[in-house]
């Protein structure tokens, strides 16, 4: 499935139409015409005793989950998982924090904790921590009551609320995204009610960030637009801006009045300290303007399938943040009612030991310093072989993911040949190499570049 | 012209207010200075203003939340087991998009029976939920774009919620009869007359068991007439059960209305909550499954349900679902909860005898049979909003404005202030 498939709209036609019209063009991908029509079939054509879904068509597999499908699938024993963005120690295995294992037991042995219904807005603790995580301990928006922070699904859902959030009270109801981009997000805007625009982001001919590009779309974007911005370690590319072009970005942004809604889902992960991976949001916040942040707590905390996150809005005055607090209460309850409490939970209670707190940032390096090491090592290997082409980029890029460059034919062979499995778009997760494995990979890129495929 | 100045004031102020490293004109007004503040949950509210109140005598029938006799929020002792047993050894991984394959069989075992031929065949396609909310949310976001012309019948009156996530997911809105005030049992003509009436292949909301807020369900009887209603006029039955269990005591009794249609034929939407029946409110573990025609059928429809969960939230939390996994994969444990739910069941069955026995002690005039007749965490009391203000400003007692009392809020200890209150409030009546 093309991630980069969605609708371009027309400003006449209503979100809904848009919505419908993305649907289409999502659900038609790989069908024929015949099956295109029946998508909107009477809702009375289920025969009598038949049922009412049956003119449904398959949904295609997500690109991005069905890797590790297909790789659980192959049988061999040298194959390579570098499908999706979970860490994996030296030994391959999934790691679970020693400062979560601590607050697990703390939880379980608090008897007097229950686990009635949070507050629509999630755990109140946790609201706080993370806005203070993310906004830095001493941000003014802060102090000055100026941030509405809710407890979310993770990054997605943050997005997501965030997202009809926007679509209801904003003016401007497109969002611009970065091409590329991680295949969920146009798909959550397109959801939320939102119209989803690109802006060029990715170069590949440097394998580097294509700034000029980036500032002339968004200069072009109409006032007001909704930017989406990843905060660090972007997704797929791992191409980040510099802070002087950040700073260029922002100066743009603000000038044409665009909405900077940011993604942050490697906090910490990135360069291995949380402030810097902060720095560009907290430039944005620090002008005195108002954004919105997506926070994810999936792998910087390991805590992946407990879906923790948070949404913050920050917002010019604090009557505002209260009013817009409410507003997102209308957004959640008819979607969950209320978060999850077993996640957010054990965040809180590390972020507001001091000792836990500590002990989380020094295991938060120790998986960014692996991470860094396998490019190293890549890089090194992929060097010793004289493998042709340019493969700084696998070291200047940052985070979970390495935008290799090799295109789909590549990919396939590499899958194929050598039982390594990544995404059609040259992604691979550095969290998923180990030295051991860095040899076979460095191999495996070497037999594609050097084929004529 | 005053304003003005004052603006462009403010304006420069802000400018010089801001950071050196701003240096662009900035705007001096929030983009969501036109954001009107959003009315409080009438259901949530309830819980906000009695957590506010300081009074000492102050009784919370608001939210349907269990209480134990003591008032106190319980923690069943089979949750408490698995999450003992969970401790250190999960690791957290992204669940599938489905959700946990073992905790979605368990539980279409409660809603569909043991042995089950639609889960043998696999006809059956089924999701983790974020508990019923998340279910029914999921299930009309999917009419929406599959039924995309049709609307959904929702009873009068019904959840407060059920609305506005009908509402959210863009699916059209009827009523259908439902609560009749004057017997406070259920207008099963109306009800009736209403599925006559609407075209063929309408969608129907029905609560399966324990209605929420007025605790009238239909007999078993009536349950089979509108079964043979809906086969008639091809309509679509969507179950909300957020109470199996928790009526009777017993899981399958609860689980008869579904029963009856599967029998006759019907192709049915299911919501399932484990929210109050395992207590697991904040853990928002639920199941939204749909029967299909064959299993070539359920595995499309399944990844169509996952395509909407995938936007939303990618993939469910693993926690609660675990705890699910674990008490209902261990026959002791199992067994443990079914005792649980009982010991639930019975205090408030218990609790409704004893409240209406007091209101008639104190020489009520009017009829309080309905309160043993409705089942499940909910009585409708009759109770207008006027005489409910009264409750809670005379006598600090938070109940939802429609006269919803939470039975499981009421214990020995308050049923008889609680009594004497109603009887205050209506004695004129």
């Amino acid at each position: 499935m093309n991630t980069n498939d969605f609708s371009s709209s027309s400003s006449s036609s209503s979100p809904s139409d848009r919505r419908i019209g993305a649907l289409l063009r999502h659900l038609t991908a790989g069908t024929d015409a015949d099956r295109v029509s029946s998508v909107f079939a009477s809702p009375t054509s289920g025969v009598a005793g038949g049922s009412v879904f049956a003119h449904l068509v398959q949904a295609p597999e997500d690109a991005i989950l069905g890797v590790t499908i297909a790789y659980n699938k192959d049988p061999s024993p040298i194959k390579l998982n570098l499908g999706v963005g979970a860490y994996r120690t030296e030994e391959g295995k999934p790691l679970v924090l020693n400062v979560v294992r601590k607050a697990e037991q703390q939880l379980i042995n608090d008897r007097s904790r229950i686990k009635e219904y949070l507050p629509i807005v999630g755990l109140g603790e946790f609201n706080k921590l993370s806005a203070k995580l993310i906004l830095g301990a001493d941000s003014p928006a802060i102090r000055e009551n100026r941030v509405t922070t809710v407890e979310c699904l993770s990054g997605t859902g943050s997005l997501r609320v965030g997202g009809e959030f926007l679509a209801r009270h904003y003016h401007q109801k497109t969002i611009y995204i970065p091409q590329p981009t991680w295949g969920n997000h146009p798909k959550i805007f397109t959801l939320a009610g939102l119209s989803v625009k690109t802006y060029r982001y990715y170069d590949p001919s440097t394998r580097g960030l294509n700034f000029q590009g980036l500032l002339e779309d968004l200069g072009a974007a109409p006032q007001g637009s909704i930017v989406l911005l990843h905060a660090c370690a972007h997704n797929p590319t791992g191409v980040d801006p510099t802070l002087e072009q950040w700073e260029q970005i922002r100066k743009l942004m603000r000038s044409k009045g665009l909405m900077p809604f940011f993604d942050s889902a490697y906090q910490g992960f990135a360069s291995g300290s949380l402030d810097t991976d902060a720095k560009p949001i907290r430039m944005f916040v620090a002008d005195g303007g108002e954004l919105l942040v997506a926070q994810s707590y999936a792998k910087n905390m390991g805590l992946y399938g407990e879906r923790v996150g948070a949404l913050s809005i920050v917002c010019k005055a604090a009557d505002v943040a209260g009013r817009v607090e409410s507003q997102l209460k209308l957004v959640i309850r008819p979607m969950y009612s209320n978060p999850p409490i077993h996640g957010a939970s054990i965040v809180a209670v590390i972020l507001r030991d001091r000792n836990l707190f500590n002990e989380w940032t020094l295991e938060l390096k120790a998986m960014a310093d692996r991470i860094i090491s396998m490019r190293k090592q890549l890089f090194e290997a992929l060097r010793a072989r004289g493998t042709p082409g340019d493969w700084t980029h696998i070291i200047k890029q940052i985070g979970m993911f390495t935008f290799t460059g090799l295109n789909p034919a590549q990919v396939s062979y590499m899958t194929k040949e050598y039982h390594i499995y990544m995404t059609s778009d040259g992604r691979i997760s550095m969290a998923g190499l180990s030295s051991k494995t860095v040899p076979h990979l460095a191999d495996a890129i070497h037999a594609v570049v050097t084929k004529a495929l | 012209m005053a304003m003005r100045i004052r603006n462009l004031a403010s304006r420069r102020t802000m400018m010089m207010n801001s950071s050196p490293i701003s240096g662009l004109r900035s705007m001096s007004s929030s983009w969501w200075k036109n954001v009107e503040p959003a009315p409080k949950d009438p259901i949530l509210g309830v819980t906000e203003a009695f957590l506010a109140d300081p009074s000492p005598d102050k009784v919370n029938v608001g939210v349907g939340a269990y209480r134990d006799d003591n008032g106190k929020p319980v923690v069943l002792d089979c949750v408490r087991e698995a999450e003992r047993r969970i401790a250190g050894t999960s690791f957290m991984e992204y669940l599938p998009m489905g959700g946990s394959v073992k905790m979605v069989e368990e539980t279409l075992k409660l809603a569909y029976g043991d042995n089950s031929e639609f889960v043998k065949d696999k006809r059956i396609a089924a999701v983790q939920s974020l508990s019923g909310t998340g279910a029914c949310r999921l299930f009309a976001d999917f009419q929406k774009r599959f039924c995309p012309g049709s609307q959904i019948y929702i009873p009068v009156p019904t959840w407060s919620n059920h609305h506005n996530i009908w509402r959210d997911a863009q699916v059209p809105q009827k009523t259908y009869h439902y609560y009749h005030p004057e017997t406070k049992g259920l207008d099963f003509k109306g009800l009736m007359d209403d599925v006559k009436n609407a075209p063929e292949g309408s969608f129907f909301l029905l609560h399966a068991c324990a209605h929420n807020p007025t605790g009238v369900d239909p007999t078993e009887e009536q349950w089979r007439e509108i079964s043979q209603l809906f086969k008639a006029k091809n309509h679509f039955a969507f179950f909300d059960m957020a109470y199996q269990g928790f009526a009777s005591g017993d899981p399958a009794r609860d689980a008869k209305s579904i029963r009856i249609f599967l029998e006759d034929g019907h192709h049915i939407g299911i919501s399932q909550s484990y929210a109050k029946n395992m207590g697991l409110y904040g853990q928002r573990v639920g199941c939204l499954s749909v029967l299909c025609e064959n299993e070539k059928q359920a595995v499309t429809v399944k990844s169509q349900l996952q395509q909407l969960a995938r936007p939303m939230y990618s993939n469910p939390p693993l926690h609660g679902a675990q705890i699910v996994s674990t008490i209902l994969g261990d026959p002791e444990l199992k067994s443990l909860w079914l005792k649980e739910v009982k010991i639930m069941a019975d205090r408030i069955i218990g609790m409704r005898t004893t409240l209406r026995e007091s209101l008639e002690k104190l020489g009520s005039p009017l009829s309080w049979e309905h309160v043993t007749k409705q089942i499940g965490m909910f009585c409708y009391s009759g109770l207008t909003p006027e005489q409910v203000d009264r409750l809670t400003s005379e006598y600090h007692i938070y109940m939802t404005r429609n006269g919803r009392i939470s039975m499981a809020g009421v214990t020995t200890g308050n049923v008889g202030y609680l009594a004497n209150a109603i009887h205050e409030v209506t004695k004129s009546s």
